[in-house]
């Protein structure tokens, strides 16, 4: 039988200042959390970009900031909120849930997962240091050649986004390493793949598009930084012959598979909030299964659909044109099940079931729109509109943040052991629902009517007035609504009510557990006998929800040791590239003598790392 | 049941605890890393064949390529990949001698390789080609660089385990140790199979 109560000193590691504890912490579930967190910081900043954006879009010809500042705003809004908002508020959940709903202890490398954290915090604050010099990047998040070279952006500015994003990549390709491993090697008995709840599944297959797509946008920085700071010319073009053109290939081989990246956790979400607010299971698994990896595989075959304003000529066209609306069928199969699963369900309406619902509404829509861009004669008429911008925000805020909104309210729980209010939730929700139309919908008309998209003003006059006021007014909308969830959540961080370990009546094995998990999550590794393991049990126990686990004491159960090495390692990196941006202003030896600290403090990290033992007992 | 989920007696220590795949973490994860390389020299490698003829300033692959070089390195890169397998059998076998043997050579030979890039980048110097003297000039640098950066990781890393093995510290159950670097190492002797065909003999036998 289960240990008796513990007294709760063993729930964290004596002896340690809480700030060492989480400096050096090496628990998945408190990296997730830092994750959480600093991506969550990450969103208001790319959030109120945003707000100053639409002010100065509200009306024409304002001059609220001035146009040198609008293009680091934008650059700046769609770099934060992909890199430094979506996918590490996916990570948090990557790192939280994906070791509780495979039954492990931990993820295969937790050290390596600390890296990845401290890596990815850097890089953003190195973004972000940009802003303060008043030199942050401004060449658009995809960061065109030749605009970003040297000739054409002189300042520091396309040096922080380039260095920047290759410190991103670092954390990512680490991540993805170390969730690939886990998912595939560290389930609990009896968790074959076919049994695995969804949202592993979309970790899984958001992991291999990270391995196989972040290498390319690797080599594409460096070699942008080589255009920029030791005088090569990979792509100017010039009387050395080099190509714009190889950038925006090699961007895009990354970059398609990226907003897949961005999408596929938000599919694993909503696959997981929809059975337990159905109370049915997941309506056809292996079909999500392998529409998903389908989605994948045709992801690194359609990157030239960003190019046909390039004119690549009618066989290029029509290839990418046809390999992207074949993309429709797989995720017509996704709609169509998410819609099959809630069909003739009991549905619950909470707040999480609200956003996924919200989700695939809003997604089906920005869905649409994609396909419309598929149709390249039709895409020549959108490309670079305002009509672009309507279509990517469908995809990444109604897919994306709809999607991970959802997962905070289902899985919030679980994290922190309150309840968030289920009525601020739901105003959160509409607030959400009509800000976010009421900002995107209106952009599809002014796009069509020939907006540019990155235009820092319009005369009036052009039919633009009134849809770029309505969009301004839901993004204020939108804003409101997320401080209606920090509201939410400081109310519930003071007096919300604790949750109890199955808030939900859920289906995975994260519900068996106390809700905060111990820092070993699972007493006892769990046995999987089939899909939705917590229903299983509870299936076989008779009974709709199972008596409150207790706390048990963590005695002999060996845990990761914390570490710093991780955090040093970090620190190596991000003066590496500090070092190459500093030295980029002078000729001569490409790597200064602060490049060279950098790497000898992350050799040396590395190498201690090595042989630093591997876990303790938590008996003490 | 729940009490299965709960229920607790003893430590369960990770070290016996079989994975998912029967492989060891650490293998799959090496494997997984090299499947990302291969995008990471695809690309590399494919700028390079873009830019080859890309030399109408400063000099061009026939002006400063030197096969024979080039071959012998490629030749000891290879005979290390043989070495570096022997050296795992002898971990395994825990024959220390056998291990001590071969890994040293297969060091010696990730260093005869890092200096035989560096003899060569000296004499491409010479004669007049710097890393942004064209673009063909640039992309093999980047290209053969980041190679070379590989090899010199590679040859730390063996050399630290060499350091162990002296020690005594990889007996038979840890020669997965050597066995990683050991993928890692074939990884990177495999790129260079597809470099020197793809970059130096069809450089200099393109029209």
């Amino acid at each position: 039988m289960a240990t008796a109560a513990l007294d709760p000193a063993h729930a964290t590691s004596p002896k340690r200042s809480v700030l060492v504890d989480w400096l050096t912490t090496v628990d998945h579930k408190k990296i997730g959390i830092l994750y959480g967190a600093s991506a969550f910081i990450f969103f208001l900043i790319g959030g109120l970009e945003a707000e100053v954006i639409r002010l100065q879009l509200m009306k024409p010809d304002t001059h609220l900031v001035s146009p040198e500042f609008y293009n680091q705003l934008f650059t700046m809004h769609g770099t934060t909120m992909i890199f430094l908002a979506v996918m590490p508020i996916s990570a948090m959940f990557f790192n939280f849930f994906v070791p509780l709903l495979i039954g492990a202890r931990d993820v295969a490398f937790p050290r390596l997962n600390a890296m990845s954290f401290w890596v990815f915090l850097l890089g953003g604050l190195f973004i972000n240091a940009s802003l303060l010099m008043n030199a942050a990047p401004n060449g658009g998040w995809f960061g065109y050649a030749p605009l970003s070279s040297r000739q054409y952006s002189p300042g520091v500015n396309m040096d922080f986004w380039a260095l920047g994003l290759q410190i991103l990549g670092i954390a990512s390709l680490a991540a993805g390493v170390n969730f690939f491993t886990t998912i595939l090697n560290m389930r609990a008995p009896g968790m074959t793949l076919m049994r695995m709840p969804m949202f592993v599944w979309s970790v899984l297959v958001t992991q291999v598009l990270v391995l196989l797509s972040f290498p390319v946008i690797t080599i594409a920085l460096v070699m942008l930084t080589a255009d920029r700071n030791f005088h090569a010319s990979f792509f100017s073009y010039n009387v050395a012959g080099g190509d714009p053109m190889l950038w925006q290939h090699l961007f895009w081989v990354f970059g398609h598979p990226e907003v897949y990246i961005l999408i596929m956790p938000a599919f694993g979400i909503v696959s997981e909030i929809l059975p337990v607010f159905s109370r049915k299971p997941l309506f056809g698994y292996s079909a999500m299964v392998f529409s998903m990896a389908f989605i994948a595989f045709l992801g690194f075959g359609v990157w030239s659909h960003h190019m046909f304003a390039t004119g690549m000529g009618p066989l290029a066209d029509s290839f990418f044109s046809l390999m992207t609306m074949l993309i429709a069928i797989p995720t017509g199969v996704k709609i169509f099940n998410w819609i099959g699963t809630l069909w003739g369900g009991s549905l619950q309406f909470k707040t999480p079931l609200y956003f996924a619902l919200g989700f695939i509404a809003m997604f089906i829509m920005g869905g649409l729109s994609g396909v419309m861009h598929a149709v390249a004669p039709a895409d020549l008429q959108q490309t670079d509109s305002y009509f672009v911008v309507a279509h990517f925000h469908y995809v990444l805020f109604g897919g994306s943040i709809f999607s991970l909104t959802a997962g905070a309210y289902y899985w919030w729980p679980k994290m922190f052991g309150r309840m968030l209010d289920e009525g601020l939730g739901k105003v959160h929700f509409w607030l959400m629902l009509i800000g976010f139309n009421l900002t995107f919908f209106p952009m599809h008309f002014v796009g069509l009517l020939g907006m540019p998209r990155r235009i820092y003003t319009y005369p009036s006059g052009l039919g633009f007035d009134g849809y770029n006021m309505a969009s301004t007014i839901g993004a204020l909308t939108l804003g409101v609504g997320f401080l209606v969830f920090i509201y939410n959540v400081i109310r519930t961080w003071r007096t919300g009510a604790h949750a109890p370990a199955d808030p939900w009546g859920g289906a995975t094995l994260e519900w068996a557990i106390p809700s905060p998990p111990q820092e070993w999550n699972f007493a006892v590794e769990p046995t999987v006998t089939e899909k939705d393991a917590l229903w299983a049990m509870k299936r076989a126990a008779g009974v709709k929800v199972l008596p409150e686990p207790p706390l048990v004491s963590g005695k002999g159960i060996h845990l990761p040791s914390p570490s710093w090495w991780p955090l040093f390692t970090s620190f190596g990196i991000l003066i590496f590239m500090v070092g190459i941006m500093v030295k980029g202003e002078t000729h001569g030896f490409p790597f200064g003598p602060i490049s060279v600290f950098g790497v000898l403090l992350t050799a040396f990290s590395i190498f201690k790392w090595s042989y630093q033992p591997v876990d303790h007992p938590t008996s003490h | 049941m729940t009490a299965a989920v709960l229920d607790h007696d003893s430590a369960d220590a990770h070290e016996e605890h079989p994975t998912s795949l029967r492989i060891d973490s650490r293998k799959l994860a090496i494997w997984t890393f090299i499947g990302s390389e291969c995008l990471f020299f695809a690309a590399l490698i494919t700028t390079f064949v873009i830019y080859r003829n890309s030399h109408a300033t400063g000099p061009g692959p026939k002006d400063v390529f030197e096969v024979p070089l080039v071959t012998a390195g490629t030749a000891v890169l290879l005979f290390s990949s043989f070495f570096v397998v022997m050296a795992l059998n002898g971990a395994q076998e825990g024959n220390r001698k056998k291990l001590l043997l071969w890994l040293s050579l297969t060091v010696l030979c990730g260093c005869f390789f890092v200096g035989m890039q560096v003899y060569e980048f000296t004499g491409f110097m010479h004669k007049g080609m710097g890393y942004s003297t064209n673009l063909f000039a640039t992309s093999f640098f980047t290209l053969t660089g980041f190679h070379g950066t590989h090899v010199a990781i590679g040859t730390l890393w063996l050399g630290t385990l060499l350091k162990d093995a002296y020690k005594g510290r990889i007996p038979p159950n840890k020669a997965l140790n050597l066995e990683i670097a050991a993928l890692y190492w074939h990884f990177v002797d495999v790129v260079w199979i597809i470099i020197f065909p793809v970059v130096y003999l069809m450089s200099l036998f393109a029209k």
